[in-house]
């Protein structure tokens, strides 16, 4: 198991964001985390990457227990996030975005990884040098994956990496999500776009307020009534 | 007519690079940690007080100069860890607050280890002044702003060539994705004092020649170097840089055309001026940042 969350609360002051969530990620699986406005899909991200604070229970990441690990280490152990609102570093170069991006990480072919990156996503390349904040925001969110991939995560967590983007832009990105994971990369994904994200997914979790209420395979979870209805609008 | 107004432009210039790396310094932290740290000004001081009392006690003056801005850069970073770090989680304002206590404190510990009295350094290349058509220019006050330069160029090398120096700007960019990318954001913040520290005490050696020091010289440079920060864009590296020479040359026309009375009262209606008509300063970023 590389991921194994247990039981784990979330506050935010008195509103309980969180309420005992259990979710596993295996090595090489692609789990989708799909839920409504509020849900606390990006609480529970922020929690796995130790920026949000958790009241109670515990992380594992490889058997290691990391519940009480600063942010910073748990980059180096593997863990890279790209937060909702793709969050570049808008003033900075798209390539000082790459740059940073392999800020933990040691040894010397960080040139050789920006060139894999460009090589992904091409458009970086032609911007290399312009401020990520002059780039759309299908652009920005190529960037945003790019830069927490440079760190050679174990674990890549992506949350609503689809969010306001045109339908060509989301489709280019779920593309890129897919062969990230035939590549190995093991992916936490956190979607409003349910039915997208469980179309790609091995296994998926229901999330609602705060607590998980539903968890099965990518395809039963599509198949079911209940889900359609809440989350397909079919 | 002309000397005159030459020899307060090198007047204004001499001070302004002063105020010019306190401002910087204001910026760092700010950067860093949206604090305006209150005691930027206690840095100067230490700097210029560590250097006279190490000269004075016999040691050769590089020397001195040396071990001053190790200590103040101690100094800063025992700041950070001791007063401004346990207080993390509280809001701006409080550790606002802290740092101003925190510059009190320092002015009453230079008191006990040292002492009241004024102190001075020795010219780092004598006192013959040199004439520049009809006015006359102070060595030290080439030192003064040659100094100053190659602190800046050295700061814009560090800020914008090494790896550490664009994750510190990036933190200041956005906090949430520089964590995110592994980086250690306490660091950062440690960082930001022992530089703010170091540009203090060179800014405060170099100009004791001149000026001359005492325990409480921090509160006026610390405040000016506050008005540069402000009156370029509070966080705004070049900002503060030309905010520190504007004030500088300000003060030096205004206390040589009216009168030395008002040289004082310059930074203050600056930093009036800048709150009520140009809340960004010169070159911030408009937005809702808090200030
Ligand atoms: N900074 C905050 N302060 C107070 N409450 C917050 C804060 N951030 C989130 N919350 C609350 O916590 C709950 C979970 O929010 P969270 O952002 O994790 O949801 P989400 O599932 O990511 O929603 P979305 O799909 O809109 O991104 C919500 O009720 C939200 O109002
Ligand atoms: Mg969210």
């Amino acid at each position: 198991m590389l991921l194994e969350i247990s039981g784990i609360t979330s506050h935010y002051g008195r509103i309980q964001a969180l309420r005992g969530i259990d979710v596993e990620v295996r090595e090489g699986e692609l789990v989708a985390l799909v839920g409504a406005n509020g849900a606390g899909k990006t609480t529970l991200l922020r929690g796995i990457s130790g920026v949000q604070p958790l009241t109670a229970g515990t992380i594992k990441f490889d058997g290691k227990d990391i519940t009480r690990m600063p942010a910073d280490a748990r980059v180096a152990l593997g863990i890279a996030q790209v937060p909702e609102g793709r969050q570049v570093f808008g003033p900075m170069s798209v390539e000082d975005n790459l740059r940073l991006g392999a800020y933990r990480r040691k040894g010397d072919d960080v040139e050789a990884d920006m060139k894999r990156m460009y090589d992904m996503f091409p458009i970086l390349f032609k911007k290399r040098e312009l401020p990520a904040g002059t780039l759309s925001g299908g652009q920005q969110q190529m960037l945003a994956i790019a830069r927490a991939l440079m760190s050679h995560p174990r674990l890549l967590l992506l949350d609503e990496p689809s969010m306001g983007l045109a339908p060509l832009l989301v489709q280019e990105i779920f593309d890129a999500v897919v062969a990230l994971k035939e590549a190995g990369t093991t992916i936490f994904l956190v979607e409003q776009n349910a039915y997208a994200a469980l179309a790609i997914a091995d296994r998926g979790y229901v999330l609602e307020t705060g607590s998980v209420v539903m968890s099965d395979s990518g395809k039963t979870l599509l198949a079911d009534e209940r889900i359609k209805e809440a989350y397909l609008g079919l | 007519m002309f000397a005159e107004l030459l020899q307060y432009l090198f007047a204004g210039l001499t001070s302004g690079a002063i105020y010019a790396l306190a401002g910087l310094g204001f910026a760092i932290i700010y950067n860093a940690s949206h604090v305006i740290n209150f005691a930027q000004g206690e840095f100067i001081m230490i700097g210029g007080m560590a250097t006279s009392m190490m000269v004075a006690a016999g040691l050769p003056l590089p020397l001195a100069i040396a071990l001053a801005v190790v200590v103040t850069m101690m100094v800063g970073v025992a700041l950070e860890k001791f007063a401004i770090e346990p207080a993390r989680n509280s809001d701006v304002v409080t550790i606002i607050i802290i740092t101003i206590g925190a510059s009190i404190f320092l002015r009453g510990l230079a008191q006990v280890v040292w002492d009241k009295e004024f102190h001075s350094l020795p010219a780092f290349s004598g006192e013959t002044p040199i004439n520049v058509a009809g006015a006359t220019l102070m060595p030290q006050s080439i030192w003064v702003v040659g100094i100053s330069v190659l602190v800046i160029v050295a700061l814009w090398w560090f800020f914008n060539r090494t790896l550490f120096g664009k994750a510190m700007l990036a933190t200041s960019f956005n906090r949430l994705a520089a964590q995110l990318m592994g980086i250690g954001v306490k660091k950062v913040l440690m960082v930001s004092f022992a530089l703010s520290a170091l540009l203090g005490a060179v800014g405060g050696i170099v100009v004791t020649p001149i000026t001359f020091t005492n325990y409480e010289a921090g509160i006026m440079l610390g405040l000016k170097g506050f008005s540069a920060a402000v009156l370029g864009g509070l966080g705004n590296g070049l900002g503060a840089i030309v905010g520190g020479l504007v004030v500088g040359i300000a003060e030096a026309l205004a206390s040589g055309y009216l009168s030395s009375a008002y040289k004082d009262a310059v930074a203050f209606v600056i930093i009036l001026f800048v709150l009520f008509f140009l809340p960004n300063g010169l070159f911030g970023k408009k937005g809702t940042d808090r200030v």
